[in-house]
């Protein structure tokens, strides 16, 4: 039941000797929306790259029972990890239905590529309902509106039949409704998935979240469901402390009342 | 007009035109001279066609197309030098200048048909190689042009460099047959050109199939972000490389053909500047369409004879000035003309629908 899940154990990325993530123990189970949050530069972004494989790291980071490290990153990509980036990257002169069909493709034949798509993918067409484009099928995913880039994206990774995804804040930028719907989504779409959101909207992160980890210069600092995160004293101490927030932002991280 | 240019049997009209423009309309108007050169201009197109592939396409810009089309142009010259001397005789250049013979290299290319599979093969491994040793190491943008440029000239120096075995800054000329047909017939000047308009034609259906395929997609995805695909589980590298090999057959080809239409094949046909002539025709057409780099090779290829034949010495700074007001005002080419008034306004995102609130 529970294979599928990300196990990271004592992962740390050092570039040139700045550690950005020091020795991380993390696990997520299939079926969690967890959020991932911190101050800026805690190592939220450089985690995700580690797993995903843009950068190296040491350590083990195993999903589904196969340490990633050391891999390419399009080895990585074919055992079901998939990411997206903090600005949305869909291949703007090619359709949406362009878009979601290469991203369903990577085990296609030779032969395949070398004919016409003929058809819409059931995969594809199932996607694009999820993440509400197929009225935009044929729109090129260029002049979609920021919101609805971010979310192809989300299909292409649902296509992509990507059993682990990590978001980089994929709500930055969006309007109010567009971040309830995008909320939704990820709720719908983490049933039977792994999934791991790196967010700085605190507001967002306490509507959706299952369960959070905060980081705080590349360590765990505290892990738990919001209430439980909110009420750590660790956590007050790093969002409360000299030079790192303002109030505001405090009390929005850790609710009205502190 | 206009409709006619949007319905889906556009592509197969303009196939077709082109086929009856080739075939039957040019050898009836043309002189024997005229349509040599127009078949010398569709070994350039067939480059072309290679270009728009790999860089309209795919990215890659590259500078060094003249290397592919040398080795396809040396190994025919080298074929036809042999044929010229007879069984076991020795090319009359290498006679000239030194009395070794045959060298070893040379001699399995007595052979027509090892001759056509090396210029089939050769070019298309050459690139393939090239593309794996580069995009694998993800070189990409202007380092991948300066790499391709150096390239192009080292293979200059090289054929400059070995007098003997390719005749030097000379290069190789003054050929009498070609697969045991007199290259001083007419008859056979006109069957030359109509080879290279057939070669010409598959070439652009096998891009055309390429373009409109999943691989097409995929290429231009690559193009556009080469990371984003990466992260979906492909190697960009093997697609880039399958592209850039296919130019490389392309351009191999070509010059395979342009030594018997021309009759002369030397460095200069194949360095630097050559190299970075044949893109010019394909950014003035338009690189990432189909007939864009075709038409636009045949074009600066006709208006360079032309000119060159009423101002000598000025045909360099007409490719110069064209080259920089398709840059500076018409990036995607003449072709871009078109399309601009065959789709009046992309279409405006007004509806925003919404992720479905039920689960699909």
């Amino acid at each position: 039941m529970n294979t599928d899940y990300l196990e990271l154990t004592g992962l740390t990325v050092s570039f040139d000797g700045f550690v950005a993530v020091d020795g991380v123990d993390l696990s997520v189970l299939k079926g969690d929306l967890r959020f991932l949050i911190g101050p800026n530069g805690a190592g939220k972004t450089t985690l995700i790259d580690a797993v995903s494989g843009l950068v190296s790291a040491t350590g083990r980071a195993e999903f589904a029972g196969r340490d990633l490290l050391g891999l390419k990153v399009h080895k990585i990509a074919r055992l079901g990890v998939g990411r997206t980036f903090q600005t949305a990257t869909v291949f703007e002169e090619l359709s949406v239905l362009q878009n979601l069909d290469i991203a369903a493709g990577a085990s296609r034949s030779p032969w395949t590529f070398l004919r016409k798509r003929s058809g819409v993918p059931e995969v594809v067409e199932e996607a694009m309902e999820t993440v509400g484009l197929t009225a935009l099928a044929d729109t090129p995913a260029g002049i979609l509106a920021h919101g609805q880039k971010q979310w192809l994206e989300i299909g292409m990774l649902l296509v992509q039949d990507a059993k682990l995804l990590m978001l980089d804040e994929p709500v930055a930028g969006m309007s109010a409704e567009e971040k309830d719907e995008t909320g939704r989504l990820l709720q719908r779409i983490c049933v039977d998935r792994t999934v791991v959101v790196v967010e700085h909207d605190m507001d967002f992160m306490r509507s959706f979240a299952k369960s959070v980890t905060v980081l705080h210069a590349g360590k765990v600092l505290s892990e738990g469901t919001v209430a439980e995160v909110q009420a750590d004293p660790k956590v007050q101490e790093v969002y409360l402390g000299p030079g790192h927030h303002t109030a505001e932002e405090a009390a929005i991280v850790l609710g009205e009342g502190v | 007009m206009t409709s006619l240019l949007r319905s889906r049997y556009a592509v197969g009209i303009g196939f077709l035109v082109a086929a009856v423009l080739l075939f039957a309309v040019a050898p009836a108007l043309l002189t024997t001279f005229r349509l040599g050169l127009l078949g010398k201009y569709l070994c350039y197109a067939m480059v072309a066609v290679g270009i728009g592939l790999a860089w309209g396409r795919g990215g890659m810009l590259t500078l060094g197309q003249g290397v592919f089309f040398g080795i396809g142009a040396y190994l025919m010259a080298m074929h036809l030098k042999l044929a010229d001397a007879g069984a076991g005789g020795v090319p009359d250049f290498m006679a000239l200048i030194s009395s070794d013979g045959v060298p070893g290299w040379w001699e399995p290319f007595r052979s027509g048909v090892v001759t056509i599979i090396a210029i089939l093969v050769l070019p298309t491994l050459l690139a393939a190689l090239l593309g794996l040793a580069t995009f694998r190491r993800r070189v990409r943008g202007a380092y991948f042009a300066i790499l391709s440029q150096a390239l192009a000239a080292a293979f200059a120096i090289l054929l400059i460099g070995n007098p003997v075995a390719t005749g030097g800054s000379t290069g190789l000329n003054n050929f009498k047959g070609f697969f045991g047909f007199s290259l001083r017939d007419p008859a056979n000047r006109q069957m030359l050109y109509f080879i290279a308009a057939g070669a010409l034609l598959i070439m652009v259906l096998v891009a055309r199939q390429l373009m409109v395929s999943r691989f097409g997609e995929l290429l231009v995805a690559c193009r556009d972000g080469e990371e984003r695909v990466r992260f979906l589980g492909y190697d960009p590298a093997t697609i880039k490389t399958v592209a850039f090999a296919v130019a490389g057959s392309m351009a191999g080809i070509g010059g395979a053909l342009f030594v018997p239409i021309v009759g002369i094949i030397s460095p200069n046909d194949v360095g630097v500047v050559p190299s970075i002539g044949l893109l010019i025709g394909v950014a003035i057409g338009g690189r990432t369409t189909l007939a864009g780099p075709v038409l636009g090779a045949i074009a600066v290829a006709w208006a360079e004879t032309s000119l060159s034949e009423q101002f000598p010495s000025g045909w360099t700074y007409v490719q110069g000035l064209m080259f920089m007001l398709v840059v500076a005002f018409l990036p995607g080419g003449l072709a871009s003309l078109v399309k601009r008034r065959r789709k009046p306004k992309a279409a405006p995102v007004d509806a925003v629908p919404t992720p479905e609130k039920a689960p699909a």
